[in-house]
């Protein structure tokens, strides 16, 4: 008698849950190809996140405040510490960094064209400010990489503040990437390097190290720039208690604090899965960091990663940030990864919701491109409306929350608003499992 | 010659006043008393102004200097001339580390020794050093020149794009994608033209010239260990 007599019960065809069809097809493709895989985006496993976040709203104990009628503000400062020209947002959602060079020019328009629109920030990239971004944006930030790529004084000078990038929560400690298919005429000019070679940005400042150095460059920035503007810097998520002391000892009027969700034009996949900290266990120590030194709300803390709707917006500030940034979920907003260009995708290799190929500048969107025919798919002026209705619905929903809870301004928003669903975001969140008035690492509790 | 004392001024008075002195201003000469190594001295300049500075400077000395020529007759600290664009910057002494860092123009000579890091990521600067170099100078290198007129350390070029490097002396080791290449006639007339406007007595057929061998402009798995 065999194993395939059917007379006989049979052992079911068992898929292995380490050696999964796409880990697979991973070594596979690792074998024929030598070379890593490379994409865009952030990190796509499922981690511990603002989803594992409920808040509490108005009850006897508290009560809410009217919705449409009674006042929920939502402007912030950034910069209030040295700058004498902090900058002043109507809402606490900026537009992160991303290059000219990951980005098409018109994708770049379309940002500042949003944001400007919706009264807040967008942020240069890895590659310098152009005219168009400068031109369209009310509020630009203006990041100082370790590549310095187009960096000048006078594009310094013309900025409403400076971010020092030391790192971003899809590659801490990693370089910028950006492959040969994108490094059109305009891009190898603006970084000074040969068109279509495959451009790494050193991982490290070319002339500092550590904290000590870092006080010293943020006073030649201030010293080049007339103490005017705000100098943020920015971290990816892996101490962050630690990373927003030091920060902020070297002067720092801002901390922007990017977790693993958070977005790469292009880097190893390995990198962007295995390293770092979710946006979720980032928060609280650097809030932490901030309030031990007393420069909780003197120095403003920006968080971003996966940040998408108003609901992560109210979530972040309740924690303790000032302000969030979103990169990807703006990206959408202009038409990334949208369903009408399934065929496109599909010809790609990959669908809707799943292209991260970023990096190979074939973008069907025309956002993540710098061939002209695919980036003339995207209209500056109808995305930045896009852009703009995003931002707008994501700020409502955050004050429809914060009513709910009683607060007049988003700032109010506190850990004691919410609830945990999991362990794991009790745990990193530091507020309440569900029902429960513990969580884990509680002082006192012994847990 | 205007006259500007760190020992009794602030350094935020002395920025404010040679950045604001403009293209045409009558006050072309400028002298720093007492720097005694603190950072940040004279950067951000954008004037055709001659600046002196009388001893020693900390980090960033001339940091991302445009059309001013600076002169500091003692030793420069970290970083000194980052960024520049145009411009002079000479110095008698040594320079620490990242001397001429990311620098887009200008020419910046070093009388002495320079540290560690010497052109790092230049993208346009003419670097002219009389005396030896330290490790990893000219890492990635984009376009520029740097001329050693005496010894370079290890990994001189590593990762090097389009820069060029000249040295006279011996060249401790070559970091990755660096080679040495046929000095050619057009070669010896950039050393010649360098040489001469950073004063150095030097004949331009006694150095060697190194650049790029591009094998890693475009990613090989062939090539991975040098990555």
């Amino acid at each position: 008698m065999t194993t395939h007599d059917k007379r006989i019960p049979q052992t079911a065809p068992i898929q292995s849950a380490t050696f999964t069809n796409p880990i697979n097809a991973e070594i596979r493709r690792a074998a024929a190809t030598g070379i890593y895989d490379i994409r865009g985006g952030g990190a796509k496993r499922r981690v511990p996140h603002f989803d594992d976040l409920l808040f509490l709203g108005a009850s006897i104990s508290r009560y809410p405040l009217e919705g449409y009628r009674e006042k929920c503000d939502t402007r912030v400062t950034l910069g209030t510490r040295f700058a004498k020209k902090p900058i002043e947002l109507d809402i606490p959602v900026t537009i992160a960094g991303m290059s000219f060079g990951a980005l098409s020019a018109q994708a770049k328009e379309a940002l500042g064209r949003g944001a400007s629109a919706a009264g807040t920030s967008t942020t240069t990239g890895d590659g310098g400010m152009t005219d168009e971004e400068r031109g369209h944006s009310t509020k630009l930030v203006y990041q100082y990489l370790p590549s310095r790529y187009g960096m000048n004084p006078d594009d310094l000078r013309r900025a409403d503040a400076i971010e020092i990038v030391v790192g971003q929560g899809a590659k801490p400690g990693g370089g910028g990437m950006l492959l040969g298919q994108k490094i059109s005429d305009r891009v190898a000019e603006m970084r000074t390097l040969p068109k279509g070679i495959d451009q790494r940005s050193a991982c490290r400042h070319p002339d500092w190290t550590g904290p000590d150095d870092l006080e010293i460059k943020i006073l030649e920035l201030r010293e080049i720039t007339g103490w005017q503007v705000p100098i943020y810097v920015k971290v990816g998520g892996t101490r962050p208690y630690y990373d927003t002391a030091l920060a902020v000892k070297a002067g720092a009027d801002v901390v922007v604090l990017d977790g693993m969700q958070g977005g790469t034009a292009a880097t190893q996949d390995v990198f962007i899965e295995h390293v770092g900290l979710p946006t979720l266990a980032c928060i609280r120590p650097a809030v932490r960091a901030l309030q031990d030194m007393g420069m909780h709300r003197e120095v403003q803390l920006v968080v971003s990663g996966g940040i998408r709707s108003g609901a992560d917006v109210a979530k972040a500030l309740a924690l303790g940030a000032d302000a969030v940034a979103i990169g990807t979920a703006a990206l959408i907003a202009l038409g990334d990864n949208d369903p009408k260009w399934e065929a496109e995708y599909q010809a790609l290799g990959t669908t809707t919701g799943a292209y991260d190929d970023w990096h190979e500048g074939r973008d069907p969107a025309g956002i993540t491109t710098q061939d002209p025919e695919l980036a003339a798919r995207l209209d500056p002026v109808e995305g930045g409306r896009r852009l703009r209705n995003y931002l707008k619905v994501m700020t409502l929903e955050a004050q429809t929350i914060a009513r709910a809870c009683g607060h007049n301004h988003l700032h109010n928003l506190e850990p004691e608003d919410l609830c945990a669903l999991t362990m794991e975001a009790a745990a990193m969140a530091q507020v309440p499992l569900a029902g429960t008035d513990w969580y884990p690492g509680k002082p006192g509790t012994g847990y | 010659m205007q006259s500007f004392d760190l020992a009794s001024q602030s350094l935020r008075d002395l920025n404010a006043t040679l950045q604001a002195q403009a293209a045409q201003t009558n006050a072309t000469q400028w002298e720093i008393l007492n720097p005694r190594g603190a950072h940040a001295i004279a950067v951000g300049l954008d004037a055709p102004i001659e600046v002196t500075v009388r001893g020693s400077t900390g980090y960033y000395c001339a940091g991302m200097n445009k059309q001013a020529h600076v002169h500091i007759t003692g030793s420069a600290g970290p970083g000194v001339a980052e960024n520049m664009m145009s411009g002079t910057v000479i110095i008698d002494g040594d320079a620490s580390q990242y001397a001429g860092a990311t620098g887009r123009g200008g020419l910046l000579v070093i009388r002495g020794n320079a540290s560690s890091r010497c052109g790092i990521s230049m993208k346009g600067i003419d670097i002219v050093v009389e005396g030896n170099i330290g490790h990893m100078s000219a890492f990635m290198g984009q376009a520029g020149n740097l001329v050693v007129c005496g010894d370079a350390g290890d990994a001189l070029g590593d990762s090097l794009y389009e820069a060029r490097l000249f040295v006279r002396g011996s060249v401790k080791s070559l970091g990755a994608d660096c080679i040495e290449k046929e000095m050619r006639p057009e070669h010896l007339e950039i050393l010649r033209d360098l040489l001469a406007r950073a004063a150095v007595d030097a004949r331009p057929e006694e150095f060697r010239r190194y650049g790029s061998a591009r094998k890693l402009y475009n990613f090989d798995i062939d090539n991975a260990a040098e990555y």
